[in-house]
């Protein structure tokens, strides 16, 4: 069982970033960080690749700097990593992105391939769906609770209203929403072994990948601006009365 | 312009962002449809309908999981209808349509959008990122037709007199081992009280409540006053309370009269889904916490203080 975890490094949503003026696209410091919410992804992965014996593979396309962020998911126990980082894909979109990773999955062939369900800072939101549709998968989302039996997938998939349980032959993709497991720490054996572990960066040209970028994305950003503000109001230090003066807003509001 | 919503059904009713994307479309467009996902009442193609549908393209996908399907059937309409726009709703089924549909006719979707705006030939799509901070204006620039993921709430759905649409039943197109994923059972979970997305009232509580058990102050002080309960995302993740409780930008965006953050320090996450509120007052022991920033009313304190003595005050009243 080979399980693809797609994964990504995302500047550290704790410091703002910064939007380049002239294109518009994000300013990526070189610290990155791997995005929180993957790590759902990678135990997910990890757990299903250890119940089955299995491998697990992680797939990233982001600017590869100093693959922190990946060596993180790899110090969680994954077995490898592919990361994509070619020049040529700056400014590109979300559709560019999953033909990207589409094409370095079939290159290595993938039994299960799992993913977050958006990432935190571009919050596309459907890349993994595109990704399915171009790998010929069925698309087993926002699950909560996934597991494996003899060949097929079973998954509580999170709706609107509460879950559906949805089951699909392998091969599958599946996201996992944050909270579906509980990610494991990095041992310190797993951070040292992390670093003998092997991450191939093949180029867009080897993995047969047209390099668009920005201008084959179909999307062009006209313009940035502040949005309207919301001031904020008083703010009152709680003196063991702070309670009255939330009853006058409320009343002033008409709720009660 | 010709513009197609995409509406899933759910228990019976199309969703309420269906409705509220539809009542945007007709005032971009004059020839607006929905591309209907579900078993079809009655009462959906009345309300789909009234909201401005012209002519509902419906799909019943049995017990299949209809993503791969509805993308398929989407694609091929869209080859012989040409329509300019299709819009989806930040919502599970909605973006698994949208990004296999994207997937299959290699076209772009501009998600989060907050707004849309279509002048002199151009289509364009606004969305907030830094929290909320800062608009992003962007432009399709390639073919169509252009897909859009719009945000909850974004536009408010107002029916019209409608009438009965011209409905067009769609078959669900074989799609092979993509379209294998079958639903087995579905689950609701019902929360009492009124839906976070109608409340008047939200009372949301973050990690500041301590633990599950104290989180039911939160409840308690939401039952007082009519209101829904919402939680941050820490909570949820911690299993403290289903995510359908969720508030945020993976969770729900709600804008009601009246928003109550309870130990919730405010994350940029949070705050997407709960900044257009009328007005907001926050709690927390943190001066600094951002969600001060936004909040009409500001106390600085210790939530297990502040919370009990307004519970007593409101039941005072009666």
């Amino acid at each position: 069982m080979k399980i693809a975890v797609c994964v990504k490094q995302i500047p550290d949503p704790a410091t703002p970033y910064e939007l380049d003026s002239e294109n518009h696209f994000v300013v990526r410091p070189d610290d990155q960080v791997l995005d929180d919410t993957d790590r759902y992804g990678v135990e997910m992965g990890l757990q299903l690749a250890e119940a089955t014996d299995g491998e697990v593979v992680l797939v990233s396309m982001s600017p590869a700097n100093n693959l922190q962020g990946i060596r993180q998911a790899l110090a969680m126990g994954a077995d490898k990593a592919i990361v994509i980082d070619d020049e040529a894909l700056r400014g590109s979109g979300a559709l560019v992105t999953a033909r990207v990773l589409a094409a370095a999955i079939e290159r290595e062939g993938a039994d299960l391939v799992i993913a977050g369900t958006e990432s935190t800072d571009g919050y596309v939101g459907v890349v993994p769906q595109m990704l399915a549709e171009l790998l010929g998968m069925p698309a087993m989302t926002f699950a909560r609770k996934a597991e494996l039996t003899d060949g097929t997938i079973r998954i509580e998939r999170q709706t609107s209203g509460g879950y559906d349980v949805v089951e699909a032959p392998l091969p599958a993709l599946v996201t996992a929403t944050s909270g579906s497991v509980e990610p494991r720490y990095p041992t310190f054996k797993g951070i040292m072994g992390a670093k003998q572990k092997p991450i191939e960066q093949p180029s867009c040209a080897e993995l047969g990948v047209e390099s668009v970028g920005s201008a084959g994305s179909g999307q062009e950003i006209v313009e940035v601006r502040p949005a309207p503000e919301r001031t904020a109001g008083v703010k009152i230090q709680d003196e063991g009365d702070a309670h009255t003066e939330i009853i006058k807003l409320l009343e002033q509001a008409k709720v009660i | 312009m010709r513009i197609w919503v995409f509406a899933e059904e759910v228990d019976g009713l199309p969703t309420s962002l269906s409705l509220e994307m539809l009542t945007k479309a007709t005032s971009l467009g004059d020839q607006v449809a929905a591309f209907l996902v579900g078993t079809g009442s009655a009462e959906t193609m009345g309300l789909l309908a009234a909201h401005g549908a012209a002519t509902v393209y419906h799909l019943d996908p049995g017990d299949a999981l209809p993503s791969s399907g509805a993308a398929a059937a989407l694609a091929e309409l869209a080859g012989t209808e040409n329509p300019d726009l299709i819009l989806f709703g930040l919502q599970p089924t909605d973006r698994d349509v949208a990004g296999r549909l994207a997937g299959r006719l290699g076209v772009p979707v501009l998600s989060n959008a907050v707004d849309i705006i279509a002048d002199e030939g151009s289509i364009r799509v606004l969305n907030e990122i830094l929290g909320g901070t800062t608009l992003v204006e962007t432009a399709f620039s390639g073919k169509g037709p252009h897909l859009i993921v719009v945000r909850p709430k974004s536009f408010t759905a107002e029916p019209g007199d409608g009438g009965d649409p011209d409905v067009v039943a769609v078959a669900l197109p074989d799609t092979g081992h993509s379209g294998s994923a079958r639903v087995i059972e579905r689950h609701t979970e019902t929360a009492e009280g009124p839906k976070l997305e109608e409340a008047a009232v939200v009372v949301a509580g973050g990690r500041g409540m301590g633990d599950e058990e104290h989180f039911s102050v939160v409840e308690e002080l939401a039952g007082l006053l009519s209101a829904a309960v919402g939680a941050s995302r820490a909570v949820v993740d911690a299993g403290w309370v289903p995510y359908s409780l969720q508030v945020g930008q993976t969770g729900r965006t709600v804008k009601p009269t009246v928003y109550i953050a309870l130990g919730i320090s405010g994350a940029m996450q949070h705050l997407v889904g709960m900044k257009d509120s009328g007005t907001i007052i926050a709690i927390n022991k943190d001066e600094e916490a951002p969600i001060f920033g936004i909040a009409d009313l500001g106390v600085v304190g210790d939530v297990h203080q502040v919370v009990p003595k307004l519970i007593e005050a409101l039941k005072a009243r009666g």
